[in-house]
């Protein structure tokens, strides 16, 4: 058995959830390679060079692969991929948007967003918005895998200069052309990094009452989200978004704030260490939920809640 | 130009699915099913673009047994022109529903396929990609926004923490985001319309496709739940709850 990570990072720097992969990837196999593609990626490799459990690094710095084109960063990944028995990356929009294309070409089906190692070729998933746990085991030769990267803790960093090894770019296929990017400037911490996330819902009424939420953010160091219902009802943009069709958080400290606590929400965040639920409704299904809940306006109580703090 | 936008059977958004007693799967009896929200959002987006001249024709196409033609019904009547349903009684995976979509497009050879980015039963986010992989054309995920132009595409696509936006050529593979459009809903003068629009049905097996499974489903279980917490009367005690007990604030 041997496993190749296709790593995420944003040319500068692995991200977090690259960390977790490598973690799942240890429980498949002890023989664990990762790629790194993209372009001035030296810190990326250099932090990829302490991970323990990490074989051997395939370093490909190449204006190719600077934006992570499906396209072409599936085509790098198929020119190298004989040999492996597993592919994994993160179930991140990155790792949703790239990997199933590697699958097909190599005509396997996809295992998404594993949340368990159960051996080489069986692993635990949430479907129906983790209204169940399904156990896949997959019968191909090649397994593709995308990992939720809050099942998984992050591996460690005490190794030192694993190999690396260069690999060729391979030409691009010029049918997709990357024309702008546009991320969110913010202070605070990432949604699935952080420690503390408050989230509001339907209840905040307003995208200007999200203020009353990042007050109280500043001073917990938390992130901010929301449900998908503040989302569609234009509350705050999509990326706020926590739940089966956003994002998927796991931190010490969830605060749901107006969310009802549909289990399309639940799917996002209920495998957090704390949650409180604070509602007007008592007979909100979130509070079913929640480790603290508190019946309240959210108008009263998160002004209290942050001269409190 | 034309438009293809699969169209997958789900359980309705509203039902809280669980597994079988004897845990072999999901308990499918008698719950509604619906079309999948992701692939509404396709064809509003669809329907949008032939309203603005920009398409001649939106075809509708689902993989599956032979009640999909439920929801192909309901994809006619919210504005496609004609419908095809693929029809098996396998239950098809991701990969095999794309080798099914591949033929389909080879014969009918649209210029943009739109497709809801994940069905909401098997959560998986692959159809789209396999279909771009299979056929080597282009694909923007998760978009939120779509400028077709004649030799291409433009799409903003939302990405974990923020947008992008690609050009491609096409023909293309779009899959939809959220907040791409609001879909409308069906009319009954459109309903009854709906009702002698063409659907054609052919048999997946006559496409020489191989649909077997790579994947075998060993169980399904409920999540470990959550134990009940305690209600709180005020502010001042759930912050000293977090601080003392939970020890997740200083």
């Amino acid at each position: 058995m041997s496993v190749l990570i296709i790593a995420e990072h944003d040319n500068n720097g692995l991200k977090g959830a690259t960390l977790n992969t490598l973690t799942a990837a240890s429980l498949i196999s002890d023989d664990v390679t990762m790629l790194v593609a993209g372009h001035g990626i030296d810190t990326a490799i250099e932090q990829a060079q302490s991970l323990d459990g990490l074989s051997k690094i395939l370093k490909c710095d190449s204006a190719n692969y600077t934006n992570a084109i499906a396209e072409d960063l599936s085509a790098l990944v198929l020119s190298i991929a004989d040999g492996f028995s597993h592919i994994l990356a993160p179930a991140s929009t990155f790792g949703k948007n790239l990997m199933p294309r590697i699958s097909a070409k190599l005509d396997t089906q996809q295992i998404s967003d594993i949340i368990s190692v159960e051996s080489q070729d069986t692993f635990k998933r949430p479907i129906y918005a983790g209204s169940c746990i399904a156990t896949v085991k997959s019968n191909d030769s090649v397994k593709v895998i995308t990992v939720r990267s809050t099942a998984f803790d992050a591996a460690t960093n005490t190794n030192s200069n694993v190999e690396v090894s260069d690999v060729d770019a391979v030409d691009c296929a010029g049918i997709s052309t990357f024309v702008s990017e546009e991320l969110a400037q913010s202070d605070r911490p990432e949604l699935t990094a952080a420690n503390i996330v408050i989230s509001g819902g339907r209840g905040m009424q307003s995208g200007d009452n999200f203020h009353l939420l990042d007050s109280i953010a500043d001073k917990l160091g938390a992130a901010v989200g929301a449900s998908r219902a503040a989302v569609d009802a234009g509350f705050v943009p999509n990326d706020y978004q926590v739940g089966q069709t956003g994002k998927i958080v796991a931190p010490d400290l969830y605060i749901a704030v107006g969310i009802s606590g549909a289990i399309q929400h639940l799917a996002g965040m209920k495998d957090s260490k704390v949650i409180v639920a604070i509602n007007k409704d008592e007979d909100a299904p979130i509070f079913q939920v929640a480790d603290y809940g508190l019946v309240a306006d959210l108008f009263n109580a998160l002004p209290e809640l942050e001269s409190s703090l | 130009m034309k438009i293809l936008v699969p169209i997958k059977r789900v359980v309705d958004y509203n039902v809280k699915v669980r597994p079988l007693s004897d845990n072999t799967n999901v308990d499918l009896n008698n719950v509604k099913m619906a079309v999948n929200p992701f692939c509404e959002i396709a064809l509003e987006e669809a329907v949008r673009l032939k309203e603005a001249g920009k398409v001649s024709e939106v075809i509708a196409v689902s993989v599956g047994k032979s009640d999909s033609q439920e929801q192909l019904r309901t994809a006619l009547a919210l504005g496609a022109d004609r419908a095809t349903l693929v029809e098996t009684d396998a239950l098809l995976e991701p990969l095999a529903i794309a080798k099914v979509l591949q033929k389909v497009v080879e014969d009918e050879k649209p210029e943009l396929i739109i497709l809801g980015k994940q069905a909401i039963d098997g959560d998986n986010n692959q159809t789209g990609q396999m279909l771009g992989a299979l056929l080597d054309y282009p694909q923007a995920t998760n978009a939120s926004e779509v400028e077709l132009e004649s030799s291409s595409v433009k799409v903003t696509r939302e990405i974990d923490g923020g947008l992008q936006t690609l050009e491609l050529n096409i023909p293309a593979i779009v899959t939809t985001d959220l907040r791409l459009n609001e879909p409308r809903y069906a009319s009954l003068p459109n309903i009854m319309k709906a009702k002698k629009k063409e659907l054609n049905v052919v048999s997946a097996s006559d496409l020489g496709v191989d649909v077997n499974s790579r994947t075998e489903l060993l169980s399904v279980e409920l999540p470990p739940s959550r134990e009940a917490g305690v209600m709180v009367e005020t502010v001042d005690e759930l912050v000293d709850k977090l601080k003392n007990e939970a020890k997740v604030i200083e």
